[in-house]
C-alpha cells in the first residue's frame, strides 16, 4: 500500500459525504414519508411521465448535438488559426458564466415570434421554437456547449499530427485517418463531454422555464414539476420525483462511464 | 502594554453596547410580499416611517421581499425572518399556521375585513383596439383566441384567475360544477404559455407579443397600461369577476423573538388609515374605506364581484378541490 493511502481515502470519503452524499440522502429520507404505493402513484402520474420523456429525451439529443458540433468547434480552434481566435475561444465559456435566467430570457426574446430569429423561423417556415419542446432543446444546447469543447480541446492539442501524417503516408484517406486514428483517441474525452453536457441539461431549470411555455403534457420539464410540488408544500412528492431523476441520471451516467472504460480498453489505453 | 490594550478593547466593547442601546430605537422590519405590490410598498414604507417617527421618535426601516406568493410563504416557513407577510391569498398566509405554526389559527380575525386592507379583482388586458372583440369570459373559450395566464399550481394570481372563470360559468343560466369544469377546460385549451408567476405572464404578453388576451390582476393591468403605454393595450373588465382579498399578518414567532410586535402591528394597522388607503388606491388596489374608495372609483369599471367564501366555501376547500394533485386543474389538463 502506498504511504498516505489511509489519509487520502479518509479525506475523499469525508469530502464526498459532506458535499454530495449527505444532501442526497436527505432527499431519500424525505421521500420515505410516502408509502410505496403512494410513491409509485406520484412518480408515474401521466403528467410526470410526460416530463421525464421531454427532460431526458431533449437532454440526450442536446448532448448529442453538442458532441458533434462541439467537436467541430474544438477542431477548428486547435487546428486552424484565424483572426479573432482568442475571442472565439473566450466566447465558448460564456454559457458557463451567464446566469441561466438571463440565457432563458435572451433566447426567448430571440426565438419568440416577434424576435429576430423567431419572426423568420416561425413566420416563414412555420416552425415554432419558443414556447414549445423545440425551445427546450435550444436552451439545453446553449448551456451544454462548453462542456464538450472544453473536454475535447486539450486532448486535441496534445494529439501529435505526426500520427496523422504517418497514416497518410501509409495510404490512408482523410476519412480513414479520422475514423481509425484520430477519433479513437478523442472518443473518451468526447464521451466525458457528452456525459457532462447531458447531466447539466437534465438538471437545468432557470433557462428552460422561460422558453418552454410550460404546457402540461407538452412542454413541462421534470424540474418544473418538482418546483410545482414544493409550491404546494408537497415536500415528499417533490423529493419522490427528485429520487426518480437521480436514479435515472445515475444509471445513464454509469452507462456512459462504462462505455468510456470499454473504449479505453478497445483502443488499448488501459494497459 | 498588553494590559492597556485589553482595557481599551474592553472599553470599546462596552462603549459599543452602550451606543447600541442608546439608539435602540433604530428598527428594521422585513415585509415579505408577492410580486405586484412592489411599487405600493415602496411608497407605503416611506409614509409609515414618517408616521412612526412623528408618533414615537423611532426610526423604522422596512425591507421588502417580493416573489410568487406561494414561494414567499414557503421561504418564511423555511426560516426567512419576516416580521409581517402581505401575500396574494389567504391560503398562503394560512400555510404559515398549517405548516409552520408561526401564527395562530385565528390570524384572519385580528385585523379588520378578513385582514385584507385592500382588495382587487381579475380583469383582461388585450391588444389596442381589442381586435378579437373580447368582452367577457365566454370570449376566451372561442376557437382562435390565444390566452395567457400563469400556472395556478405555482401562482397565487393564477388561482384567482381560475376561480373567477369557474365562478362566471357557475353563474350562467344552467350553470353547474360540470358546466364550469367544461368551460375552464375549453379556456385552458386556448392557453399557449403557462408561466410560473404573474410578472412572467405579463412579460410574455407585452414583450414577446404572445396571445390575444392576458388574464391579470386589476392593479397589474392598470400598471401595465400606464407604464407600457395606453397606445398599446386596452383593459377589459368582464361582467362578473372574483373579489380578490390579499391578506396581511404579523408573523408572531418572528416578532416575539425580535421584539418588534408593537411596530409590526402598527405597520399593518396603518394600512387601514386614510393615508394607507389612499396609497392603495393610488396603486390601483381597491381601498376598503368607502370615502377613499369613492375618490378612486372612477378608475374602475363596474363589475359584479363574488366572494370566494360564498362560491367556493373558502380557500382551503378551493385549494383542495381545484389545485391539489388530482384536482380539477389536473383533470382538465391531463385528458
Amino acid at each position: 500500500m502506498l504511504p498516505g493511502f489511509n489519509l487520502t481515502l479518509g479525506y475523499t470519503l469525508f469530502y464526498l459525504s459532506v458535499i454530495v452524499l449527505i444532501p442526497l440522502s436527505a432527499v431519500f429520507i424525505k421521500t420515505t414519508e410516502l408509502g410505496l404505493a403512494e410513491f409509485w402513484a406520484v412518480v408515474t402520474a401521466p403528467r410526470v411521465v410526460a416530463t421525464y420523456k421531454l427532460t431526458f429525451g431533449a437532454s440526450l439529443l442536446a448532448a448529442a448535438i453538442n458532441a458533434l458540433f462541439g467537436l467541430m468547434l474544438a477542431w477548428s480552434l486547435v487546428r486552424y488559426s484565424f483572426p479573432g481566435k482568442k475571442l472565439v475561444d473566450a466566447l465558448i465559456d460564456l454559457p458557463f458564466a451567464l446566469p441561466t435566467a438571463v440565457a432563458g430570457i435572451a433566447l426567448t426574446a430571440l426565438y419568440a415570434k416577434n424576435g429576430w430569429l423567431g419572426q423568420w423561423i416561425e413566420g416563414e417556415f412555420g416552425i415554432k421554437v419558443a414556447f414549445g419542446p423545440l425551445g427546450v432543446l435550444v436552451a439545453l444546447i446553449f448551456i451544454g456547449l462548453p462542456f464538450v469543447v472544453r473536454t475535447v480541446q486539450p486532448i486535441l492539442e496534445d494529439l501529435d499530427t505526426e500520427l496523422e501524417e504517418a497514416a497518410a503516408s501509409l495510404g490512408a484517406r482523410r476519412w480513414q485517418t479520422f475514423r481509425y486514428v484520430t477519433l479513437p483517441i478523442l472518443l473518451p474525452a468526447l464521451l466525458t463531454g457528452f456525459a457532462l453536457a447531458f447531466a447539466r441539461a437534465v438538471g437545468e431549470y432557470g433557462s428552460v422555464i422561460f422558453i418552454a411555455g410550460n404546457i402540461p403534457m407538452v412542454s413541462e420539464i421534470t424540474p418544473l414539476i418538482i418546483i410545482t410540488k414544493l409550491e404546494q408544500y408537497d415536500y415528499a412528492g417533490a423529493t419522490a420525483i427528485a429520487v426518480v431523476m437521480l436514479v435515472l441520471s445515475f444509471i445513464l451516467l454509469l452507462t456512459i462511464n462504462g462505455l468510456q472504460a470499454w473504449t479505453n480498453k478497445v483502443t488499448g489505453r488501459d494497459r | 502594554m498588553r494590559h492597556t490594550l485589553r482595557n481599551i478593547a474592553a472599553s470599546l466593547l462596552l462603549g459599543s453596547t452602550l451606543a447600541t442601546s442608546a439608539i435602540a430605537a433604530d428598527i428594521t422590519l422585513l415585509n415579505v410580499s408577492y410580486d405586484p405590490t412592489r411599487e405600493l410598498y415602496q411608497e407605503y414604507n416611506a409614509a409609515f416611517a414618517k408616521h412612526w417617527k412623528a408618533k414615537t421618535g423611532d426610526t423604522v426601516t422596512v425591507k421588502q421581499s417580493h416573489g410568487g406568493s406561494g414561494k414567499q410563504a414557503r421561504a418564511v416557513i423555511d426560516g426567512l425572518e419576516a416580521d409581517v407577510v402581505t401575500l396574494a391569498l389567504a391560503y398562503d398566509v394560512g400555510a404559515l399556521h398549517e405548516k409552520g405554526k408561526l401564527i395562530p389559527a385565528d390570524w384572519q380575525k385580528r385585523l379588520k375585513h378578513n385582514a385584507s386592507p385592500y382588495t382587487s379583482t381579475i380583469v383582461f388586458l388585450v391588444r389596442k383596439g381589442n381586435p378579437k372583440g373580447i368582452k367577457d369570459w365566454n370570449d376566451l373559450t372561442k376557437p382562435g383566441v390565444e390566452v395567457v395566464t400563469p400556472n395556478p399550481k405555482t401562482s397565487g394570481g393564477a388561482r384567482w384567475n381560475y376561480l373567477a372563470a369557474w365562478g362566471y360559468a357557475l353563474k350562467q343560466p344552467g350553470g353547474s360544477d360540470a358546466t364550469a369544469k367544461e368551460f375552464v377546460r375549453k379556456l385552458f385549451a386556448n392557453v399557449k404559455v403557462l408561466d410560473s408567476g404573474a410578472r412572467g405572464s405579463l412579460t410574455t404578453f407585452t414583450e414577446r407579443g404572445i396571445g390575444d388576451v392576458l388574464i391579470s390582476w386589476e392593479n397589474e393591468a392598470y400598471l401595465a397600461v400606464k407604464e407600457l403605454g395606453p397606445e398599446k393595450f386596452d383593459l377589459v373588465t368582464p361582467s362578473v369577476s372574483i373579489l380578490a382579498e390579499p391578506p396581511v399578518s404579523v408573523v408572531d414567532r418572528v416578532v416575539d423573538k425580535r421584539g418588534t410586535r408593537a411596530v409590526a402591528t402598527a405597520y399593518l394597522e396603518y394600512l387601514y388609515s386614510p393615508e394607507g388607503q389612499d396609497l392603495a388606491g393610488k396603486h390601483y388596489y381597491r381601498p376598503i374605506d368607502p370615502t377613499v374608495a369613492a375618490k378612486y372609483s372612477i378608475q374602475y369599471a363596474k363589475v359584479s364581484l363574488f366572494n370566494i367564501d360564498d362560491v367556493f366555501g373558502g380557500w382551503n376547500k378551493a385549494q383542495k378541490e381545484h389545485f391539489s394533485d388530482g384536482g380539477t386543474f389536473d383533470q382538465i389538463t391531463v385528458k
